[in-house]
């Protein structure tokens, strides 16, 4: 029952799409598709698809990702027991934090359906020369590393933008000096990290840390992890060709 | 059959194996730091099941529709020459899918509330529902522009780059600019406007009309529509919370 609910309500996301798809198609292009049943049959494969997905997301995955993110910043947990509160707090205290933020940005990342999709595309484009597993391994890290320094910035309150821009600066940097091929898929790399899987967790770990931390604001300061999800692995696929380049190059 | 079944099979191995980290992960912190009761284990055990059924069939669908009929329709429009349609095609297409967009819809409201409290808005439910329908609005158009000036590019041949450090020249001049409660929000609106079928679809246009004119490579002109997609939506969001 649960599963046709989630079946139509996901049907009902997808709808926009597939009627720009069709109305065009039959509109503006007025040419039949090719191979029109088999791309019905994937469209309701994607369908279901995405329909178990979730689902399965919402049992298993969001609740407990959520309750560990409420447990890890449960000021209990991170202080021992209550005495410490009142004292200065450090950042490095809450290391557990930043341990759970790089796992779980590693992991929600590889399991993410469209970044499956983008390397499997980027694979093929490359005639081989981008590994699927290398793609997703480089961008996981990007979002691992990412969602630490911006749980990092959540305890110490620095102003997100100062982050934001200092990445832009290496981002540019980086640009002059990577394989000009990798250069675009980078910068969709950023883009494509945050969706289904990532961003319910995120967002969980980041007001929870923003409202156990003294003296933040839950909505000034809980946003802001999804964009240092979306900026890290622009530099770390870069980073990715740079070093693959570098060891094909000394190998020669 | 017994093949399809044995091609099944692998396929869900290669989802649990994907899934692998995020169990491992979890498992360890509940074992080993937080050392508490996992409430409704059997839940967890079905939805996990769940989870490797769904990516199995999402990425089966993925290669036999979503790809294929982007891609078709990229090589229609490049044969048709019609740049109009496929400017219009490409707003659509942005637009249609951001809209309707789940977690944009839940960022937009959580930004009305930020709204609210800074005081940038009446603290009523109708000033709330405007601003939050106004911002999703905004983002829906922004996203549905990034992706004209992405079809555009790989139509040109203009190098991405320069393009992008445009982008982040003005995301760092709105900063400056906009009032600061809106800025965390604007900045993690890039990142959830991109849905899990927008992505495949938008990249297989891409990479479809670069293949499908003459003198584009795939690999540097295809890819690219995505970053813009993400990029846009930062700049409007602010641009929305200054003028607002």
């Amino acid at each position: 029952m649960r599963i046709l609910q989630m079946i139509i309500d996901t049907s009902i996301d997808v709808l926009p799409i597939v009627s720009i798809i069709f109305g065009f198609q039959f509109l503006v292009i007025r040419r039949p598709i090719p191979n029109i049943k088999r791309v019905i049959i994937g469209f309701a494969y994607v369908l279901i698809g995405l329909s178990l997905f979730l689902l399965g997301l919402e049992q298993a995955l969001f609740p407990l990702g959520r309750l560990m993110a409420d447990q890890l910043t449960n000021p209990a947990f991170i202080y021992g027991d209550l005495a410490n509160v009142s004292g200065d707090i450090h950042w490095a205290d809450y290391y557990w934090v930043y341990i759970f933020a790089f796992a779980i940005g590693f992991s929600t990342t590889i399991a993410e359906p469209s970044l499956i999709a983008v390397a499997i595309k980027a694979n093929e484009v490359s005639a081989g020369a981008i590994g699927v597993q290398g793609l997703r391994i480089a961008v996981a890290i990007g979002v691992a590393v990412g969602i630490t320094v911006g749980s990092y910035r959540i305890v110490t309150g620095l102003p997100i933008h100062y982050f934001i821009i200092t990445g832009y600066v290496i981002v540019v940097i980086q640009t002059f000096f990577a394989p000009k091929m990798i250069v675009p898929l980078a910068y969709d790399s950023g883009g494509v990290t945050t969706s289904t899987v990532t961003v319910p967790l995120v967002a969980a770990l980041g007001l929870g840390l923003a409202e156990t931390v003294p003296g933040r604001n839950v909505l000034i300061d809980g946003f802001g992890l999804i964009a240092f999800a979306s900026l890290f692995p622009i530099m770390s696929v870069m980073a990715y060709a740079q070093i693959s380049e570098y060891i094909a190059h000394r190998s020669d | 059959m017994q093949q399809a079944l044995f091609a099944l099979f692998k396929s869900m191995l290669g989802s649990l194996r994907d899934l692998l980290p995020i169990i491992l992960v979890i498992g360890f912190f509940q074992a080993f730091v937080l050392q508490q009761p996992i409430p409704g284990f059997m839940d967890i055990v079905i939805g996990t099941l769940f989870i490797v059924l769904g990516l199995t069939f999402f990425i089966y669908g993925l290669e036999m529709g979503l790809f294929p009929i982007g891609e078709s329709m990229a090589n229609a429009f490049a044969r048709k020459g019609s740049v109009v349609w496929l400017l219009v095609f490409a707003f659509c297409l942005g637009f249609g899918t951001t809209v309707a967009e789940p977690a944009l819809i839940a960022v937009a409201s959580e930004a009305s509330q930020v709204a609210a409290i800074g005081g940038m808005i009446l603290n009523t439910p109708e000033a709330m529902q405007s601003y939050a329908t106004g911002l999703r609005f905004t983002v829906a158009f922004s996203v549905g522009l990034a992706i004209v000036i992405g079809v555009l590019r790989i139509l040109k041949g203009w190098s991405i780059q320069y393009m992008i450090m445009g982008g982040y020249i003005l995301v760092v001049i709105m900063t400056m600019l906009a009032p600061k409660e809106i800025i965390g929000i604007a900045y993690d609106s890039g990142g959830v406007t991109t849905s899990t079928i927008t992505v495949p679809l938008v990249t297989a246009l891409g990479v479809g009309l670069a293949s499908s004119i003459k003198g584009r490579n795939p690999m540097t002109d295809g890819f690219g529509l995505i970053a813009f997609a993400s990029l846009t939506p930062m700049i409007f969001v602010m641009a929305y919370g200054m003028v607002i």
